[in-house]
């Protein structure tokens, strides 16, 4: 039985400046990720393919076209059709190829704040914290800061607090450049597990080829277009 | 989960240091308070204290406290004549500048109207108040000078008998305390070959004048003392204090005295009056000005530390609003940072103010209620200086997370 969709892009097209400073980021770009379905985005620097993700990621509204997020159009053009920072906070988990965790809070108050801003109480947001962080084998850093973890650690960390909401929709871009090719293995694998685990629909941008085989369909860019080679998802 | 606290746990010392230096800052706004403070109190503290009604100086003029007043001392005499007039005091106050052990000694003499006042209201820590119409001397404790010290003012030598608390002059001189003849043998001393020299210029003078041509012997009674000469008036005193009946009417009272055409009066409110708005007005409105402008520093200095403290979290900032963090919790964290930094600041200004102060020169007070309004006005300034803070953290842009 096919899931239901998790993330549906229409036409994205996004252009910075006018006139002759005009660059055209985005083109056309359509895509469909169902729940539990893990994505790779794949292409050159300057491909569009952060442009493509924080559109999705509703920071960086399109000039056209539509984005819609487990059946709900939540931008149409640059209009946003509803609350943006609530949908993200409901909806979107966020990983980046720096952990970018907040440097004054420990490994469990990382995740522990994102679970709070969405809602929860302070005890069992951090019950499920610590929970979030044993299924991503940190828990024994709950109480170090990002300062004092490294970098895998630090991603699973960012794992967890993206995790954190039970959103449909995870979006990482490069997460896997700052780790060696075992741990940047480690971490794809992980994206799968919590895609399969927790249905969300799962866009990876990567440059890592090597790791290709983790990915349920692969999608590539290239001047802001996906490939017409590859314009049909290929399906592992 | 409370970040504020979070973000100052993360970097304690920073965060103490920079309380530190602000707790110095609002220390000097809180020390300046006390100091107009201070400098009120002491210009006013002799009429509060001396406990009297009315004041009588000489007639223009408004009274020993703000310029030279003059009046005859029999003046004692013709105010008890007065209905309602149940005491009356005469006062000497002047300040003089000797040298006390190789180091200059400033003090406001003030003379007692012996026996009547033995200076028993004067708040005393050590010794007693007069016992002997000459001689001996009540000094303030700024002045230095220990119980039993014997100093040597003009031609005498006075014993300190008591030592008082917080009595000084409206210039922040310790007041030493004597009887009203020794106050006027301190002020008008002057040295034995001036008295030789004045002698002989009065013996000159009556040769050259009609009445030393008439009459030879008369002019022969230059030589004499002043004290022996009927024609040369006793030593002037400043101001006579009067203490009025219960339920006297101190404005009927008053209106009577002045009357008289020498002299002119003033009621204890009165010389309230002239003192804050005369003598020490321009001192007064200096340092409230100076105090003004301290605080407006203050507020500049805790606005540009709490946006440059905002500047260094912007990236967490960005971060708090793409993973969807509402608005008033980001303002929450600058806010409630200001806040906490303004009150340790605060606190540690308090504490080292209690410890400071008393070593000053000149009397600092801090009153409950000017605490309490400087309290407020730091709990204004936090809130005033994080909105510099709080308007760059609303223009960050959740993408800027990924730069």
């Amino acid at each position: 039985m096919k899931q239901p969709l998790a993330i549906e892009t229409t036409n994205l097209a996004k252009i910075y400046g006018n006139g002759n400073t005009e660059v055209v980021a985005l083109r056309e770009a359509t895509m469909s990720v169902r729940r539990g379905e893990v994505v790779a985005l794949l292409g050159p620097s300057g491909a569009g393919k952060t442009t493509f993700l924080t559109a999705v990621g509703l920071i960086n509204p399109p000039t056209s076209g539509q984005v819609s997020i487990g059946g709900q159009m939540v931008m149409d053009g640059p209009r946003a059709k509803t609350n943006l920072r609530a949908f993200r906070r409901n909806h979107i988990g966020f990983v980046f190829q720096r952990a970018n965790l907040i440097p004054f809070l420990t490994a469990c108050e990382n995740v522990q704040i994102a679970l709070e801003i969405g809602g929860a109480g302070a005890s069992a947001a951090r019950r499920r914290s610590l929970e979030l962080l044993d299924y991503l084998g940190v828990a024994d850093r709950e109480n170090n800061l990002p300062a004092m973890l490294s970098g895998g650690q630090q991603q699973r960390v960012a794992a967890a607090r993206a995790l954190a909401n039970r959103p449909n929709v995870i979006l990482a871009d490069e997460p896997t450049a700052a780790l060696d090719s075992h741990r940047g293995r480690q971490v794809m694998e992980l994206f799968a597990k919590v895609a399969h685990d927790h249905g969300a629909g799962v866009i990876v941008v990567t440059h890592d080829h090597r790791a290709l085989d983790v990915f349920d369909t692969t999608y590539e860019m290239e001047d802001g277009f996906f490939r017409p080679s590859l314009e049909q998802p290929v399906s592992q | 989960m409370n970040l504020a606290t979070k973000d100052i746990r993360h970097s304690p010392g920073r965060f103490a240091l920079t309380s530190f230096g602000i707790g110095l800052l609002l220390m000097i706004v809180m020390g300046m308070g006390g100091i107009y403070r201070g400098l009120i109190a002491d210009a006013t503290l002799l009429v509060d204290r001396v406990g009297t009604d009315l004041w009588v100086v000489q007639r223009g003029t408004k009274g020993p406290f703000a310029e030279l007043s003059r009046i005859p001392a029999n003046l004692l005499y013709r105010v008890l004549s007065v209905p309602c007039v149940r005491q009356a005091r005469e006062f000497v106050y002047h300040t003089i500048q000797r040298e006390y052990q190789g180091k200059p000694l400033r003090m406001a003499v003030l003379g007692l109207s012996w026996p009547t006042d033995r200076g028993e209201w004067v708040p005393l820590v050590a010794g007693r108040p007069l016992a002997r119409s000459h001689y001996e001397m009540i000094v303030d404790k700024t002045l230095k000078l220990p119980l039993g010290q014997r100093i040597r003012l003009g031609k005498d030598t006075y014993t300190v008998v008591g030592i008082s608390a917080s009595m000084v002059s409206a210039s922040g001189d310790g007041i030493g305390f004597v009887t009203v003849a020794d106050s006027q043998s301190i002020q008008y001393d002057v040295a034995g070959e001036a008295v030789r020299l004045e002698r002989e210029a009065r013996y000159a003078r009556g040769l050259h004048s009609a009445l030393g041509a008439q009459q030879p012997l008369l002019v022969q009674q230059a030589y004499k003392s002043s004290a022996e000469l009927p024609a040369i008036a006793l030593p002037q005193i400043s101001a006579v204090m009067l203490g009025l009946a219960p339920g006297a009417d101190a404005d009927q009272v008053a209106r009577i005295i002045s009357g008289w055409g020498d002299v002119s009066v003033y009621t204890r409110q009165g010389q309230h009056v002239l003192l804050l708005h005369g003598l020490v007005e321009k001192a007064r409105r200096q340092i409230g000005l100076f105090r003004f402008l301290l605080t407006v520093i203050a507020a500049v200095i805790m606005a540009l530390i709490l946006y440059t403290l905002t500047l260094e979290k912007l990236h967490s900032i960005a971060l708090l609003k793409l993973i969807g963090a509402p608005n008033h919790r980001i303002l929450g964290l600058i806010l409630q940072q200001a806040i906490f930094l303004g009150a340790v600041g605060y606190a540690i200004a308090y504490l080292l103010g209690q410890k400071i102060f008393p070593k000053f020169p000149r009397r600092v007070i801090l009153l409950n209620d000017d605490l309490l309004q400087l309290a407020l006005i730091v709990l204004g300034i936090s809130v005033l200086a994080s909105l510099l803070g709080i308007w760059k953290a609303l223009h960050v842009q959740p993408n800027e997370a990924l730069a």
